[in-house]
């Protein structure tokens, strides 16, 4: 009996290693926290247009129906990782024909408008979040994050963070792929 | 891939202090309300903050929905499964219970039990020694000892 | 060229160290007084080594070497001197480097210090200790080389993260390693304790002092870092239940416990193997903390930059001498011969009761703490947060018996207690501490319950203490000289344990004090707005913009005055760092006995017509949260008193069957 007792702190410290082992994947974000709307229908939301730009507003409905599924971005100018992500997002919708709804995140409408017209605007919709409460509703955490929503305005995807770099764009190449929005081995 | 995910976050205006007056409810009684229940709620960008103490923006955001759900009559739950619903598990300080917490509300109650059936044994087992049939050499040193012990009178 | 000496030096430490690894244990096991004594020799020359490393580094550091990697990563020529010394350990390998020494001079001390140890007991502990500074000598070699050049160096360096510019966590690393590490030695002797098959009351007489040191040091480092977390923070919080928190409270509560057992081992006898294991225990729970700080396991406020090679290897470490010593527990433990016999009332008993609390509350934090990994595993990848509510909820009513226990236990005589007899005894106290919490009840006019409980069992502590302690010395009972007298024969060990255990009880006034009253309050400021709180008036009188050597600063004027009376001013700043691109909060504080004002300023986060030229100021009022800190000091103190004891410097025993080693080679 004593020596059965006497293995169970190995036993217990075998145990915590074994978590531990699994926790230093390098695959691993301890920081990248799902998003609860995987696989949900997007949240309800009506947001005007940016004051002074043609693009019209983006809500809920506009979400449904689509062909093929979509993409909606958060993003803002102040934020500078939006700014190399930009050009990623234009390229899918040139060469790749996606179809892209921004949301404008807590951002001048002034400035918006400037960061768009020195850019380019590869948005169909984008619907101005002054109040970053339509944020709240899509369970952001920070700016820029990235959703693909399906024509029956499911939320399948959520990237967080720019699209940026090699790894990032594959990722999100796979779940557009994933997503039907993209055939496999259509390049960009 | 980690390094550029924290480089963003940090990214957001992060000038404030936290809670700021223009946030704060008039009602006293509403307004604690509003502090105690931004103690159970996770700051969605932070290392390990609640949006009570955290200056980032989005909980900032946060704080100020959790005092409109508040004034449009929301109970402390309603609030919090408000915004349980759109962030998950996650946001919550305090882990809902479920299948997969149920080891973790437990821990508490087996660690004390356990504690209490060794701290019975051992003592159990020290009395058993004790009213064995008979004195071994050593229990007769031992009752040698405690007397002499006794005899000198001193605590420690 | 000075890093490249450090460099070299480290590698001459490690390979001292692989030769303290066999040498003294080989020499042990076969009687060779020779190999033996070797142990004492490279112990002083790891020590020698390892410090040489560490003044090189911190010379790249006072000089500004731009050509070593560290020093640009942390450091900046415009930095005061108190901060570049500093900075040598403000890096992943810098703290690394630190560890290491501090490992190397317990080594040192005890082939010093030792010399009533027997000399295989002794070559055997210091072999055990070169293992694991092998382990970290070749981990900092490998991995993570603090001596690292750059090419072309840059004109300047990125600075140290400013929040780490302070003088208190200046000194935070160094006394927690000194805890952490200082377990390391505790760990070697249970250790060697195990190969040789033998624990009794002189091998726990012998670890008492090292358990102690190491004990005093942690404790010293935990309340920096929270008096720091307390005053830089800018919410007035003191303890947040981080994981790299608990990591550090963890081995404490350990080390606590074992510190406990170990008495009963060195009066007793008794509870043997649980000491061991406690020992074991405590370093590991070390081992474990270093481990998630730098593998960027879990998600903390305070983990260095992360990376999972590092990790990996740590985790090496841990799997190997963890895996190791508890192995050998398994197979060593059930031989251990039962001790003294006890009644269920016993000081035994008591002890016993001790053990059990810190070890549940131990095991409580552990889980909790890594909850979030084990949930992400078992759910394949979802998250969860446990936060201050679940640590709160479990771990204060696992401390509340304790401190009951705690006020009980040292009236209880060992073996058999008179239980009757020391209820007769506490009577007294336990009407006073009820008195003192209803006269608290009625001066602040109500507050949660669990609060006055809280407050209650502090009052209890105390008292008991204190009646303890004049018990002892016949304080009343006798004529003063005669108690002076008395007071003076009571081993100093008995005054420590007095004034460790009021200091909890004064530490308990600060946590219910500063966490039941705090007041708050937070509002927009324009020159000349009055606020009160605390009974105080405050008036802001303006902010100007002022310039420190690495940062500018907005601070602000606040005049506070009592009851019409001018009190004094305070100046709360907020710091902006052009170099690390960070702001940081400098609070202001007054502080008193009865407790704190404190007073941290911002911009508005809001920026419209409203908050034109405002300033938020966030003011506390925290009653008594300076008690957290005079405990704090009360319990190292009594620590330190227990360590001065006679008993334990000179005369300890040594074995009655003293190795055959020594007698003269022939």
């Amino acid at each position: 009996m004593g020596r059965i007792l006497a293995f169970i702190p190995l036993a217990i410290a075998a145990i915590f290693g074994g978590f531990f082992l699994w926790g230093l994947n390098p695959d691993r974000d301890p920081n990248n926290i799902p998003s609860v709307l995987i696989s949900q229908p997007a949240p309800e939301f009506d947001l005007a247009a940016v004051d002074g730009l043609e693009t019209p507003g983006l809500s809920r409905a506009d979400l449904v129906g689509n062909p093929r599924p979509v993409i909606v971005n958060v993003f803002a100018s102040w934020c500078v990782p939006c700014r190399a992500e930009h050009g990623v997002l234009t390229q899918m919708v040139e060469k790749d024909g996606l179809t892209l709804f921004g949301i404008n995140y807590k951002d001048k409408p002034e400035d918006a408008t400037k960061w768009l017209a020195e850019l380019g605007n590869p948005y169909e919709r984008i619907g101005s979040d002054l109040s970053g409460r339509v944020g709240i509703e899509w369970g952001l955490s920070g700016v820029p994050e990235t959703f693909i929503v399906g024509s029956d305005g499911t939320v399948l995807f959520r990237y967080v963070g720019p699209v940026v770099g090699e790894t990032a764009i594959s990722t999100f190449r796979e779940a557009l792929i994933q997503a039907g929005a993209l055939a496999r081995g259509q390049n960009g | 891939m980690r390094y550029i995910a924290f480089a963003f976050l940090l990214l957001l205006p992060v000038t404030a202090l936290a809670v700021e007056p223009d946030e704060m409810l008039q009602d006293p009684v509403l307004e604690q309300r509003a502090r105690e229940i931004s103690r159970e709620l996770r700051c969605v960008v932070c290392q390990n903050q609640d949006i009570d103490s955290s200056n980032a923006g989005v909980a900032r955001d946060l704080r100020i929905l959790v005092r409109e759900r508040l004034v449009a009559g929301d109970s402390d739950k309603e609030v919090i499964a408000y915004i349980h619903a759109r962030y998950g598990d996650y946001v919550l300080m305090r882990p809902p219970l479920n299948r997969v917490t149920l080891a973790l509300w437990m821990a508490p109650f087996v660690f004390a039990l356990v504690s209490l059936l060794v701290g019975w044994t051992v003592i159990s087992r020290s009395r058993r020694r004790a009213a064995a049939t008979g004195f071994s050499d050593d229990e007769k040193a031992e009752i040698a000892r405690f007397i002499e012990e006794n005899a000198s009178k001193d605590g420690s | 060229m000075t890093p490249e000496i450090g460099h070299f030096a480290l590698a001459l430490a490690l390979a001292l160290a692989l030769v303290q690894s066999v040498l003294p244990i080989f020499g042990a096991a076969r009687g060779n007084i020779l190999w033996m004594q070797s142990a004492r020799w490279s112990s002083l020359g790891q020590a020698f080594f390892v410090g040489i490393a560490f003044l090189a580094l911190m010379q790249a550091f006072i000089t500004s070497d731009f050509t070593v990697k560290n020093v640009v990563e942390n450091s900046n020529s415009l930095k005061p001197m108190l901060f570049k010394v500093a900075g040598t350990w403000g890096s992943h390998e810098g703290s690394l480097l630190l560890w290491t020494l501090i490992l190397t001079v317990f080594g040192a001390a005890v082939a010093l210090l030792g010399s009533n140890i027997p000399l295989a007991l002794r070559a055997r502990t210091l072999s055990v200790q070169a293992w694991i500074s092998v382990g970290f000598l070749t981990f900092m070699l490998l991995t993570s080389n603090p001596f690292d050049r750059v090419f072309p160096p840059p004109g300047d360096g990125q600075d140290l993260n400013p929040l780490l510019q302070d003088v208190g966590l200046a000194m935070h690393p160094p006394l927690l390693y000194f805890g952490y590490v200082g377990f390391s030695i505790v760990f070697s002797f249970a250790v060697a304790a195990l190969i040789e098959g033998r624990v009794d009351a002189a091998w726990a007489r012998w670890v008492r002092p090292w358990t102690l040191a190491a004990w005093m040091s942690l404790t010293a480092g935990i309340a920096l870092g929270s008096w720091w977390a307390y005053y830089e923070l800018g919410w007035g919080g003191w303890w947040f239940w981080d994981p790299v928190e608990n990591v550090s409270f963890m081995p404490w509560l350990m080390g606590t416990a074992l510190l406990h057992s170990a008495i009963v081992t060195e009066k007793r006898d008794a509870f043997k193997s649980w000491t061991i294991l406690l020992a074991i225990l405590t370093f590991s729970l070390s081992l474990l903390g270093t481990f998630i700080v730098r593998s960027g396991l879990l998600t903390s406020v305070h983990a260095f930059a992360v990376d999972p090679e590092r990790g990996l290897y740590i985790l090496g470490l841990l799997a190997v001498s963890i895996g190791s010593s508890l192995a050998l527990f398994a197979w060593r433990a059930p031989t251990m011969e039962p001790g003294g016999l006890f009644k269920p009332i016993s000081r035994e008993a008591g002890l016993l009761v001790n053990n059990l609390l810190l070890a549940t509350a131990t095991g409580i934090v552990l889980f909790g703490t890594l909850y979030p990994l084990f949930y992400e595993a078992a759910t394949g990848g979802e998250k969860l947060s446990v936060g201050p509510p679940f640590f709160n909820a479990s771990f204060i009513p696992v401390m509340l018996p304790l401190v009951f226990a705690m006020g009980l236990g040292p009236y209880l005589s060992w073996k058999r207690a008179d239980l009757a007899g020391v209820l007769q005894r506490l009577r007294f106290v336990a009407v006073l501490a009820g008195l003192a919490t209803l006269m608290i009840w009625y001066l602040a006019e109500g507050g949660p319950v669990l609060g006055y409980l809280s407050l209650m069992l502090a009052f209890w502590l105390f008292f008991a203490t204190l009646r303890e302690w004049a018990m002892r010395i016949k304080l009343f009972e006798a004529p003063f000289p005669e108690s002076l007298r008395r007071a003076r024969n009571l081993p100093r060990s008995s005054h420590g344990m007095t004034l460790a255990h009021a200091g909890l009880a004064m530490a308990m006034f600060g946590f219910i004090g500063s966490t039941v009253w705090k007041s708050e309050e937070i509002i927009f400021v324009r020159p000349g707005t009055e606020v009160s709180i605390g009974g105080f008036d405050v008036t802001f009188e303006g902010a100007e913009r002022v310039r420190g050597p690495n940062y500018f600063a907005d601070r602000g004027t606040l005049r506070v005055a009592r009851e019409g009376n001018y009190v004094t001013d305070l100046f709360p700043e907020r710091r902006t760092y052009p170099v690390a691109q960070t702001t940081t909060t400098e609070s202001a504080i007054r502080s008193t006995m009865a407790g704190d004002l404190y007073a941290s300023i911002a911009n508005p986060a809001a920026e419209d017509e409203s908050t034109q030229g405002a300033w938020t100021l966030r003011i506390l009022y925290e009653p008594l949260v300076n008690f957290i800190w005079i405990g704090s000091a009360m319990l190292v103190l009594g620590g330190g008193l227990s360590l001065s004891d006679r008993r334990l410097r000179v005369g300890a025993p040594r074995r009655k069957a003293t190795a055959p080693a020594a007698l003269p080679a022939e």
